[in-house]
């Protein structure tokens, strides 16, 4: 049984079942986050080419799955994400100077500049850390989940994994424990169509990647991922279902990652660049415009103008974060436990003296006391 | 006081976390209604009803993830993992994720939680059932890594374990579940992580050691005695953060040093414990360390008890380090 | 969004041993080399627990209950196919011709014992007659090696198939997943055999999944499922001829789950009393694999109760000897705990065998003859 694709707004824009009843205002702010999350990636790219940051893994083509998706959230609701979700993390609540300063690694990032680049968290939104390993995040959320619901909460947990993470240890646990333990969780599989160069074809034979619930009870759905509406329609009975205590189910988003897997990729080794064409056509934010736009939501050329105040709001940002203050040296050895132990404190002051002695410290570095 | 094994003050102390603290919980493959395989534990679901203590699918990487999101989550559970042999599907949550959770967020979530999982042979469990895997996780920076010896360890450790702001992960020497016997207070008492334990004062020589291989190293010392030699018996008891500063003190005292583990010697954890000693002492030295350990093969099963460090081969190893 | 939901298992053997408009496809010989291996099992399983309960041997696992998934799938393969079983399998290799001596040699952990007594009980290993690749305790390992036997198959060209065969318990491993996504994708030519006894030692299979069912997780993999009664040892080896055959045609991997339950502990160790029901097991006694086929046999002029006598006297006769035999075998020597770790012995190791002989020599020991290493 192959589950239909949910369509809400087909690729000319052109509502083509009932929406749900999201009003003007939303719709925009959908239509605005979206749009940041192009313009925040590409000046990402720019930053990346000049040497100025790592690495950046874009959401190019997947901002109506991530954003769409993601505002069918309450804010007591977490998001447990994967690579490209920070720009949802953005839409809730995570400062965008915060988020700049994640991609620069640099003091003002809450991770103290110990985690790559576009690895985002933030503890005031719900969004926790996500370590670079596919698929770990999976299980974390499904226990998370279970001590919201131990507690009796009024709280759902979402989390995100691309089409490869559903090869995972993670997934396959995640998945399996969820639905015997009925937590209140939601998993979004983004399948953009790649894992790095393993095309999602081959990644699994499964007809679907929403067959994959099959396999633990879960109940799933296909959505077209570059209908934002479609997405959080879709979410958002996936979120209901799950507050109302009637379980976990599986959301995929059928969506296209046009450009590299990151910065690092060069995709044009591996696949077709008129399969990339015929995804651009269905670009989902040109889709949102035109939606909008007949819907007199949108003025003509208002586009360009919100255009404008983002790539001003993102430059004041980087412009900020550029002029950083160094990274204090004990942020080496902070943080792995709860209080500094004694051989750690020793190794960095073995360290601090080598360090001072050729002028590599600032004030604030020496040594701990013993 | 009651005279409890090891394993009922395991028992003990994980019964004593759930009435003080409900966020405590405990889960694992067989944990609940059986009570463990080895009845670690036996009574909870019964007494603290299935949300606190329940059995999961057989999927140790489902149990550590999911403990993971719990702990990032306000709660603190204490995970069982049947035997550490089978701790390895969960290798990359608990290395690469537990682990490291506080550093790679700057200590925005953190998870504590408790890993518990006998380990160690003596049981004729074969290659599978009887592993001491604790220099992999030794190795883990933000892991705790704690293994007791005595029953007063066990639940003083345990509950210290659970208090701690970190994951730690608890081997229980499966060998001692039922020959350790002691006295064990009721209700709350800690032992604080990164002590040592003074098993025996001595003069001559010191043996360091842990878990399964104390009382092996008692007999030895005591045997050791007769001749006139007189150990100082170390039990390392917190392996990861270890006191430094209590090791080197007590190899200095002697000068001349034993270490006993069950695992393989090849970057065991007696290597460690050696190069600390090589590092900052070496002075003091007055004969080369010595190592009895497990031999770099993997565990056998009908001759485990040649695999295993015995008295004797303790006893030859002290001669050896007293005499040079 | 919707659940799915999992047929009723497929079964030959009706009431009374009557198989309705069924074809049996096995001979008059093959039936009863499959009733003889179940009643082998049986013996030796008997044999296994009072060795274990007189302390003779450390462990053993119960197969009662289970005996018609084992006999059934091995009546539908080859011994040139490559069975990765898990422990509780064995009836797979009696049907092909394992001796029972050469298990009780393990079961023994003696010195004729494929792994020299270095593994628990019930771990075998046996290259002839049938391939049984050596068992590992750690639950779902096995079954990407599997895949990667059966690549091996495809790549050669042969039309030999893999039997990978495992627990409801197993199908929560991260080997279940990777495996069966590989085979998919591989289109390779394995029988993944999910035995669905009911428990994971004290888990019970509802509680191991929220799915209907084990064979609807094929699903996920595009890796077709079917649901078999797994104590009808004819629709056992039809559904497991069906998956060879396809898997020979090159049309891939087939999930076989058999519904089948546990009527024993989980091994000498475990006390199901405390968590199995009782009513439960009255209702699964009345299911008995063994009863069914007999019932069959005897429609068919078949089964006797001499016949019963004198084939169940030739089993225990069988396991006894070989019981007798193994014990009386020497114990594996002081230098296998350092062979076998590698094709040669490294350094390290020859010291370390060195000092232990050593020791022993100097200590009294009689395994260590003159003290000197001998590899
Ligand atoms: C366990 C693990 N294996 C391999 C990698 C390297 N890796 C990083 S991203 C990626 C592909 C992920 O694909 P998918 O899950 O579809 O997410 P997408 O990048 O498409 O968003 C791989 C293989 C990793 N990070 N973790
Ligand atoms: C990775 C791993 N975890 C835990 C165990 C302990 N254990 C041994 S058998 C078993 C249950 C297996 O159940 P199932 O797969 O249904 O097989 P059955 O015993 O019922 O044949 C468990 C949990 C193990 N051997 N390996
Ligand atoms: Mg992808
Ligand atoms: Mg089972």
């Amino acid at each position: 049984m192959v589950p239909q694709v949910i369509q809400l707004i087909d690729e000319s824009g052109s509502a083509v079942s009932q929406l749900p009843d999201l009003g003007k205002d939303r719709l925009r702010a959908m239509f605005i986050s979206m749009l940041r999350v192009r313009i925040v990636d590409g000046r990402m790219l720019t930053l990346q080419r000049a040497g100025r940051i790592g690495f950046v893994g874009t959401s190019t083509g997947m901002e109506g799955a991530q954003i769409g998706s993601a505002a069918a959230l309450k804010a007591q609701d977490w998001l447990w994400s994967g690579l490209r979700e920070g720009g949802a993390a953005v839409m809730r609540g995570l400062p965008l100077a915060e988020y700049v300063a994640q991609m620069y690694c640099n003091a003002n990032d809450t991770a103290k500049g110990r985690q790559m680049c576009n690895h985002f968290q933030h503890k005031g939104s719900n969004y926790p850390s996500w370590s670079s390993v596919i698929g770990t995040q999976i299980p974390h959320a499904v226990g998370a989940a279970y001590a919201s619901k131990m507690r009796g909460e009024d709280v759902v947990h979402s989390v995100y994994f691309g089409d490869g993470a559903t090869s995972s240890n993670g997934f396959h646990s995640g998945m399996n424990q969820a639905a015997v333990w009925k937590v209140p969780a939601v998993f979004v599989c983004v399948n953009n169509g790649w894992a790095i160069s393993v095309s999602a074809k081959a990644q699994t034979a499964a007809e679907t990647y929403a067959h994959k619930a099959s396999a633990y009870g879960m109940p799933a759905a296909r959505v077209d991922g570059n209908d934002a509406v479609a997405c959080y329609a879709t979410m958002q009975a996936a979120v209901e279902r799950a507050r109302k205590g009637d379980g976990p189910s599986l959301v995929v988003l059928e969506t296209y990652r046009i450009m590299g897997h990151s910065s690092s990729d060069d995709p044009s080794k591996y696949r077709d660049e008129d399969e990339v064409a015929g995804w651009i056509a269905k670009d989902p934010i040109q889709r949102l415009e035109q939606y909008l736009t007949s819907q007199g939501f949108l003025a003509e050329g208002e586009r360009e103008k919100i255009e404008a105040e983002l790539l001003a709001e993102i430059d004041t940002v980087i412009h900020e974060q550029e002029a950083a203050a160094p990274m204090a040296l004990k942020t080496l050895v902070e943080d792995v436990y709860a209080t500094v132990p004694g051989h750690l404190k020793r190794q960095y002051n073995d360290f601090i003296e080598v360090a001072e002695r050729h002028g590599d410290a600032q004030p604030g570095d020496g040594a701990f006391p013993l | 006081m009651p005279t409890l094994t090891l394993i009922q003050a395991v028992n003990d102390g994980l019964k004593v976390s759930m009435r003080q603290d409900e966020s405590v919980l405990v889960f694992g493959e067989d944990v609940g209604p059986k009570g463990g395989v080895f009845l670690a534990t036996e009574g909870l679901t019964a007494e603290f009803g299935k949300a606190r203590c329940f059995d999961t699918p057989l999927s140790e990487d489902g149990i550590i993830g999911t403990a993971i999101g719990m702990a990032a989550n306000g709660l603190r559970p204490v995970c069982e993992i049947q035997f550490q042999d089978f701790i390895f599907p969960a290798f990359d949550q608990i290395v690469s994720e537990a682990a490291k959770l506080r550093y790679r967020s700057g200590g925005q979530y953190t998870a504590p939680m408790v890993i518990r999982t006998p380990y160690g042979g003596g049981i004729r469990g074969g290659l599978y059932h009887s592993q001491s895997g604790e220099a992999y996780f030794a190795h883990t920076a933000g892991l705790k890594v704690v293994i007791p010896s005595t029953a007063y360890d066990a639940k003083g450790l345990l509950l210290a374990a659970i208090e701690d702001p970190d994951p730690v992960l608890f081997m229980e020497p499966k060998a001692l579940y039922r020959h350790e016997k002691g006295e064990v207070p009721e209700g709350h008492y800690t032992v604080d992580l990164s002590t040592l334990r003074t098993v025996r004062e001595g003069d001559n020589v010191t043996v360091f050691c842990y878990g399964s291989m104390v009382p092996v190293v008692e007999k030895a010392a005591a045997k050791a005695a007769e001749q006139g030699i007189q150990c100082e018996v170390v039990d390392l008891r917190t392996l990861l953060p270890l006191d430094e500063q209590g090791v080197l003190d007590a190899a200095r005292k002697t000068g001349r040093c034993v270490i006993v583990h069950e695992a393989p010697r090849f970057c065991g954890y007696g290597a460690e414990i050696s190069a600390m000693i090589a590092e900052n002492i070496i002075e003091y030295m007055e004969a080369p360390v010595r190592r009895v350990t497990g031999f770099d093969t993997p565990f056998p099963n009908t001759l485990e008890h040649h695999y295993l460090p015995d008295e004797r081969r303790v006893l030859d190893a002290i001669e050896e380090v007293a005499r040079y | 969004m919707q659940i799915e939901t999992a047929p009723e298992p497929f079964s030959v053997i009706g009431a009374n041993g009557d198989v309705g408009g069924h074809k049996v496809t096995l001979s008059d010989e093959e039936l009863i080399q499959c009733y003889r291996t179940m009643l082998t099992v049986r013996a030796f399983d008997d044999v296994c627990m009072k060795l274990q309960r007189s302390g003779r041997i450390g462990f053993s696992v119960p197969n009662k209950g289970v005996e018609a998934c084992q006999v059934g799938a091995a009546s539908a393969l080859r011994q040139s196919d490559f069975f990765f079983p898990s422990y509780r399998d064995f009836g797979m290799a009696l049907y092909h011709g394992v001796h029972p001596v050469e298990m009780m040699h393990n079961m023994f952990g003696n010195n004729l014992d494929a792994a020299r007594g270095r593994q628990m009980p019930v771990h075998f290993s046996f290259t002839d007659p049938i391939k049984y690749f050596s068992i590992s305790s750690p639950i779902g390992t096995h079954l990407p090696q599997a895949v990667g036997a059966a690549y091996a198959h495809q790549m050669r060209g042969e039309d030999n198939v893999t039997l990978a065969s495992f627990g409801d318990g197993g199908t929560s491993s991260l080997g279940f997943h990777s495996a069966l996504n590989f085979a998919g994708v591989w289109k390779s030519p394995v029988i993944f055999l999910c035995q669905n006894n009911g428990w994971a030692i004290s888990c019970p299979s509802d509680e191991q999944t929220a799915s209907d069912g084990f064979a609807i997780k094929g699903a996920a993999y595009g890796v077709p499922g079917v649901t078999v009664d797994g104590n009808d040892v004819l629709a056992m080896h039809q559904a497991v001829s069906e998956a060879a055959d396809r898997a020979r045609r090159g049309e891939g991997p087939t999930l076989i789950e058999a519904v089948t339950y546990r009527m024993g502990g989980h091994s000498t160790s475990d006390d199901p009393s405390k968590y199995v029901p009782k009513e439960t097991l009255e209702e699964w006694a009345e299911k008995d694999p063994v009863k069914r086929f007999r019932e069959f046999l005897t429609v068919r002029g078949m089964w006797t109760e001499e016949l019963e006598s004198e084939w169940s006297a030739a089993a225990y006769e069988q396991v006894n000897s070989g019981a007798k035999e193994a014990e009386s075998t020497e114990g594996p020597r002081l230098e296998t705990i350092f062979s076998d770790v590698y094709a040669e012995l490294p350094q390290h190791l020859r010291r370390q065998g060195e000092a232990a002989f050593d020791l022993a020599k100097r200590k009294g020991d009689a395994d260590a003859g003159g003290g000197a290493f001998p590899l």
